[in-house]
Order: C-alpha cells, then structure tokens, then sequence
C-alpha cells in the first residue's frame, strides 16, 4: 500500500467499499502486527529538569522505551535492546498525530496527564513514586495497543518513535495544527486546561487543610482529660475545670461533623473538573473537523493543480511521477484523457464533500458554541451556589466554636 | 498597671497609719507566745510573723493598698562588655518607710535575681514567687526580641507586685533599697560583707526529712503540689502541640487562599466572588496568626511561671521539714540525756519557736498562694477562652462580610 507523499498527509488508509481480496489481506495483516516483529516495553522511569520552552527551569520524568527483535526460533541468542527516553508530552504528540492521520479509527488513550487529587495523599503530585509507576505502565500499555493495531502499527512514525531518538514528530507535529482555528475554541481549550489544573490544585491543598484542622480540634480534647484530673485536686476551683473541660471535649468532637459537611463542597468542584474534561472533548472534535475540512481543501487544490498540469501539459509542481514520466517518456494522449477524467471525478467528488463538510463544520459550530453558553451560565450559576454553601459551613463552623468557647469561659469565670 | 483582685480575695495587706508604732517598737514589748513562751523578738523574721500574728484583719480589699509598683519601659544598653536590656521599676506610696511618694530607677534582670536570692535569705519562711527564667539558650530564643522582652517585662512586673502586695515581704529592706536605690551596686557590695543575720543557712533542701509526724495542711500541700505540677506540665505540652498544629494548619491555609485567586484570574463572572473567598481566607489567616501569638506570649510563660511557684513552694515545705526535723532531733538528744532539767534548753526552746514560726508564716503563705493561684488561673484560662472567641470573631465576620458579593447579581451592578 505506497502512497506518495507529495500532497502532503496521507488520506484515510480504507476506502468506503472494499473487495473481498483486500479484506483477506487485511487479515493477514492483523497477524502481522507489530508486536510479531519486536518486543516493546516502558521499563523505567527517571526524573528529569531542564528548561522549558520559556526558559524556566521545570523537573519533569523521562521514561525509558526498549525494543527488541523478537527471535522466533533461535534460542540463546538475545538480540541486543535498542532504548531511547521519552517524556509524557512526547506520547502526547504521538496520540496527536495518531487522532488527526487516522481519524476514523479509535485510538487508544493515554494514561492521565495529571495526578487526579487524592484525599488521604499529602503530597499527591506528578512527581508522586506511585503516580510515576502507575503511569509506566499506562504509557507500556499505550504503545502495545497502538503496535497490536492492524493498522496503526504499520505507521512509520509510530515505529521512529519507538526506535529513532528523533523521530520528526516535533517537526510533522507543526503541520498537523490547524491553520485557521477558531480563535474561541482555542480558548476555550485553554480555559478548560487550566480550569482543570486549578481545580485539581484546589481539592489537594483543600484535602490538606482539612487534615490539619482535625489536627487542632482533637488536640484540644486532651484538655477535656487534664481538666478533669485536676479538678479532682482542687477545692474551690475544681467544678468550674470539670465543667470547661466538657466543653474541650464536646469542641473536639464537632469536627468530624463539620469536615463531612465540607465533603459535599469539594464534591461539587470535583463535579466541575470531570466537566473540564468534556469542555475539552468538545474543543478537540472541532479541531478535527477543522483539520478534516483544511486538508480535504488541500486535497482538492492539488488534484485541481494536477489536473490542470496535464490537460495543459505543464509541470509546475515537481512531482516523482513528473520525473518519471520524463525520463521514461511521455504518456500516450490516450492515458493522458484517462488520467484527466479520474481526476475530474474527483474533483467533483471532492467539491461535494468539500461543502459537506463546511455545512458540517458551521452546523458543529453553531450548535456547540450554544451549548457552551449553556454550560458557561450553568458553571456559574453552580459555582456560586458552591461558594455561598461553603461560606456558610465556615460561618456555621466560627458560630460553634464561638458557642464552645463562651460556655468554657463562663465554667472558668466560676473558678 | 494595677494587678487586678477580686474584691473577695484574702489580700492580706497591713498598712499601718503614721499613728501606729512601727514593727520595731511592737517587738520591744515583751510579748509571748499563744501557749506562754516568751518570744525572741530579735530576728526580724519572727518579729515580722508576730506582726502577721497582730494582723487585725485580713481581708482588706485593694482599695487600702498602698504601694502601687510598675515595671515597664524596656530599654536596651549597648557596652563594650555586654548587651543588655533595663526595665524602669515605679514606685507610688504613702508609707513612711519610704522618704519620698515616688520612685522610678532602672533595673536590669541580674538585679531581680539578686533580689529575690536576698528575700529568701532573710525571709526563709515565706515563699517567694518565681522570677522568669535566668538562662535562655542563645541562639534558640533571640534575648532582644520584642516578644521575648515583652514576656520578661510582664513576669518581672509580676514578680515585684507580689512581694508589694505581701503583707511581710514587702516591708523587707531589700525590697525598699530595690525599689529606691540610685546606685543598688554599691548596696549590693555592702550587702556582701555583712553576715546573715540568721547564722544559718537554709539554702540546701535537697532531699525529705523524717519526721515524727507531719502538720496535716503542709502534707496535704504537699501532695497537692506534686500532682498540680504533673497537670500543670500536661496542658503546657498539650498548649504547644496546639500551637504546633495551629502552625501547621496555617501554612496550608497560606496555599489554599491564593489558589482561589488565580482561579478567579481565570474567570469572568466568578472573578470577583473567588478573590473574594480568597482575601477571606487571608483574614483567617491572619486572625489564626494573632491566636497562635497570643497563646505563645501570654499563655504559656504564665503557665510555666506558676510551675516555677509550685517548685518555690516545694522548696519553702521542705526547709520547713528542715527546721521542723532539726527541733525534734534536738529535743530527742534532750530526752536521751535524761537530764533532770526544771526547764527545756533554751536553744530547743529556739527551736520550738523557729517551728512554729515557720508554720505559721507558711500557712498564711500557702492560703495567700491559694486564692492568687485560683485568681491567676481564672484569670489565665478566661483570657485563652476570650482569645479563641476573638478568632473565631474575626473569621466569622469575613466570611459573613463575602455572602453579599458571592450573591451579588451581575445585573444588579
């Protein structure tokens, strides 16, 4: 199956009708993946700093992807390990390419890109040992998928990806950003990325909080036992410290009530990260469609140039087939006149898809961009909600602890 | 700053008018002892019990006080030897014992301490109450802080209004040449060559006496204070873990508050309600910082000063055992000669007479101690409640000041 490559990324692989030889083929093929051919593995994970694209230092983790050969019958013989690190953005520009040159096909997904908060973790974060293992194994199980795919095994990307250090996926990955985005879609997956990340930011610091403030409250219990003991020593004093003492114990005790409460708050922001996500689905379905549409208007402008080129007999473009041509000589005007009209078919067929796909593209556009105003004013709505019950649980919590403390004041007064 | 009393509490304070004799021409009578003996009157400890014997009434409320003592006014000194800190030391009264109405010296610590190693010198009787502690480990605790200086001032302050409002400590000369003294150094050198007036030294207590019986109230004391020092340490622990957790809560605090700011960066119609949640949080922040403080300076010290009374108390019951051990194995060695004697030795009758002395000044101490013990406690726990009703105070009126903006319509603006 060669393609040429000179009109730029290749069309999608299957045709709409397939003959039944090609089916079989096909299955043959499925045999035939990659993992047939060599064993792939992420065996390591290291940590990492250097500089970022706006020259701030930055620590990241590096993973290590091994391939070998897979020896069928020789044994004894182990065929030596090629390796190469990567970092988790470098799978993302690999999935990337994968959902914009294949876009029919399910790709499969990539292991988290950010630690998800964690109640009982103090320090959860990408750096975490059991985030960082849990994610090798996510990006070994990415890449078996993808070399177990009949077809996306067979892309030569993917396979310098796993076997070249540079893979010409920084550079490919420049061409296959979308040339005349949405300028609110771009946005609005950036608003989304970082609603995210704040979010997520926001429950782990707001888990920590928690914890200490349990810390406080049950300390203050120990007061309840001393009080007590005390009491039992003094005359005068001794039923005012027994009394206070209660309320010690009653303030200790009003925490774990008031922490269950705030379960429901950090809930309702959870609620809007996983809806982060799902904004975010829908600014990538755009993008596709736009990249669809783009490179479908590209097709059509080349088999336009080409078909001109040959009805009027001049080469513009520098083409291997123009080449060809010349050295082993010109086709017969016979051949010629056939090549013009497959061309013309195409173009015709090219053109109504062509409008299609931008009656497609607008109708997404209009319909999605007025869910999103839903959405925003359902966002706000909610959050505020969120906020205001969350000011009142605090305004609940400062009342208690000033009941508490007012009526161990009065037991001390009576000392 | 007036030391506040309750006007029901036993502030035994005899302040003789100009018209009555002084405590010297009291002791010139012949006086005797409730059960006959003649009293020696010539140590200026007994004749200071006897006067706490004569005591009219000793429930005077503060009102009839008359001897106001202030310490304040913290300054730093800068020497080519040393770096020190003096307090301005006030003094406001009508006794006669003093020449003038008012006085005001400066002091430093090491003058303090002299003070109070001369009061237990020659009142051995009494308790003393605690001076803050001496040594601070240099490096650990900055001696020049405003805190560490602040917390100083207020235990020295304390210190000196409870020798002023003690009814036998604060007539001690030591006392007065302290509170007014130009020069106290060349009173200090003097001080050196003279002898005690007692002879004897009671400063060694190491260790318990055996004795034929124990007056039943310094028994009780004792066991008292064992146990209230153990409690005493239990809530000083049980205070630093909550400041320590106070802390620690507090610096996850600091984090949360700004994240909501750049959460409401991010925001159009949130914006103004998430930075406002945010500075909230940045007044709670700051209330926790202010309780954790207070708790620190005030509490604490306060907590380990009365430790430091119990130790001095302690201390005073076992000098009393002393005393009290020495008079029976002299009485024993008395006994043993099988002596016809008329009349018991003169120097068991000394004795005898130390004994009671001492008991009697020390159970007028021990109640005193009681009562200001009862008041400073109530006084302590009170100001801890006040001071996490204020926290909670400051923190509820930020978050209810924020409930309108989070409500706030964005027509309505």
């Amino acid at each position: 199956m060669e393609r040429s490559r000179e009109d730029g990324p290749e069309p999608p692989p299957l045709p709409p009708e397939e003959p039944a030889a090609e089916q079989r083929g096909r299955a043959a093929a499925m045999e035939d993946c990659l993992l047939k051919k060599i064993e792939i593995s992420v065996s390591e994970a290291e940590k990492r700093t250097g500089r970022n694209a706006v020259n701030m230092q930055e620590t990241y983790t590096a993973y290590l992807i091994e391939t070998r050969a897979v020896e069928s019958q020789t044994e004894g013989q182990c065929s030596p390990v090629d390796s190469l690190w990567r970092r988790y953005s470098e799978f993302e520009l690999l999935r990337n390419y994968l959902l914009v040159t294949f876009p029919h096909i399910v790709v499969p997904p990539l292991p988290e890109k950010r630690a998800e908060f964690v109640w009982h973790k103090l320090s959860a974060d990408n750096m975490d040992p059991d985030f960082v293992e849990r994610r090798r194994i996510g990006l070994e199980n990415f890449l078996l998928r993808v070399a177990s795919h009949p077809i996306l095994c067979q892309d030569k990307i993917f396979y310098s990806f796993l076997t070249q250090a540079d893979s010409r996926l920084k550079a490919l990955s420049a061409t296959f950003r979308v040339k005349n985005p949405d300028k609110r879609f771009t946005e609005l997956k950036h608003y989304s990325d970082e609603l995210q990340s704040v979010i997520s930011h926001l429950l782990r610091v707001r888990a920590r909080v928690a914890d200490r403030l349990y810390g406080v409250y049950k300390v203050h219990g120990n007061y309840g036992r001393v009080f007590s003991e005390w009491s039992a020593i003094e005359k005068e004093m001794g039923d005012g410290l027994q009394s206070a003492g209660h309320h010690m114990d009653v303030y200790s005790s009003s925490i774990d009530d008031i922490l269950e409460e705030e379960e429901h708050y950090a809930d309702q922001l959870k609620e809007y990260l996983f809806y982060a996500e799902a904004l975010r689905a829908v600014c990538r379905k755009h993008e596709l469609m736009q990249y669809d549409l783009e490179m479908a208007a590209q097709d059509l402008t080349s088999k336009k140039q080409q078909c001109e080129e040959l009805a009027t007999g001049t080469v513009r473009t520098f083409s291997l087939k123009g080449m060809t041509s010349k050295l082993f000589g010109q086709e017969t005007p016979e051949q010629r006149e056939a090549k013009i009209k497959v061309l013309e078919e195409q173009i015709h067929e090219g053109e109504e898809q062509l409008k299609s796909k931008n009656l497609e593209g607008r109708d997404f556009v209009k319909t999605a961009w007025a869910d999103i105003e839903r959405f925003k004013e359902q966002k706000n709505r909610d959050l505020k909600e969120a906020l205001i019950s969350y000011a009142v649980m605090q305004i609940s919590m400062c009342k208690k602890g000033i009941q508490v403390w007012t009526n161990a004041k009065e037991c001390f007064s009576k000392m | 700053m007036r030391h506040a009393r309750d006007s029901e509490e036993a502030a035994a304070a005899l302040s003789p008018s100009p018209d009555l004799p002084l405590p010297r021409s009291i002791a010139d009578k012949d006086l005797s002892l409730p059960n006959g003996t003649p009293v020696d009157t010539s140590s200026p400890a007994s004749s200071s019990s006897l006067l706490n014997r004569l005591q009219l009434d000793d429930d005077l409320d503060g009102e009839t006080r008359d001897l106001f003592v202030t310490v304040d006014d913290p300054k730093k000194h800068v020497c080519t030897m040393e770096t020190y800190i003096t307090y301005r030391v006030t003094t406001k009264t009508t006794r006669a014992e003093f020449d003038l109405p008012e006085y005001s010296v400066r002091r430093r610590y090491q003058d303090f301490d002299w003070l109070r190693n001369k009061l237990e010198e020659s009142q051995p009787t009494h308790l003393i109450p605690p001076l803050p502690e001496k040594f601070v480990m240099k490096g650990v605790v900055d001696r020049f802080s405003e805190e560490f200086v602040e917390t100083r001032r207020k235990a020295l302050d304390k210190f000196l209004k409870r020798i002023a409002d003690h009814p036998v400590l604060s007539f001690n000369e030591h006392f007065n040449v302290f509170l007014t003294a130009k020069d106290l150094n060349a009173y200090k050198k003097q001080g050196m060559a003279l002898l005690s007036k007692m002879g004897e030294s009671v400063k060694y207590v190491t260790g318990g006496y055996k004795l034929r019986s124990r007056p039943l109230e310094f028994a009780a004391m004792g066991e008292y204070l064992d146990v209230f020092a153990l409690k005493l340490g239990t809530i000083d622990r049980i205070a630093q873990r909550i400041i320590k957790e106070q802390l620690e809560y507090l610096v996850e605090l600091r984090e949360y508050g700004p994240v909501y700011s750049t959460w409401g960066g991010l925001e159009v119609e949130l914006g103004e309600p998430l930075e406002g949640v945010s500075a909230c949080i940045g007044n709670c922040c700051t209330a926790l910082e202010e309780l954790s403080e207070d708790m620190t300076e005030d509490f604490l010290p306060v907590l380990r000063e009365y430790i430091l009374y119990s130790e001095s108390m302690k201390n005073v019951l076992k000098k009393r055992d002393q005393v009290q051990a020495e008079y029976e194995a002299k009485l024993e060695a008395v006994a043993l000669k099988k002596e016809d004697r008329p009349k018991v030795p003169t120097d068991v009758e000394k004795c005898q007479d130390r004994v009671e002395c001492f008991n009697a000044d020390l159970k007028a101490d021990m109640e005193r101690w009681q009562n200001s013990k009862r008041q400073d406690f109530r006084q302590l726990l009170m100001g801890m409640a006040d001071k996490n009703i204020q926290y909670y105070e400051k923190c509820l009126t930020a978050w209810e000041s924020i409930i309108p903006l989070l409500q706030d319509k964005p027509e309505t603006k």
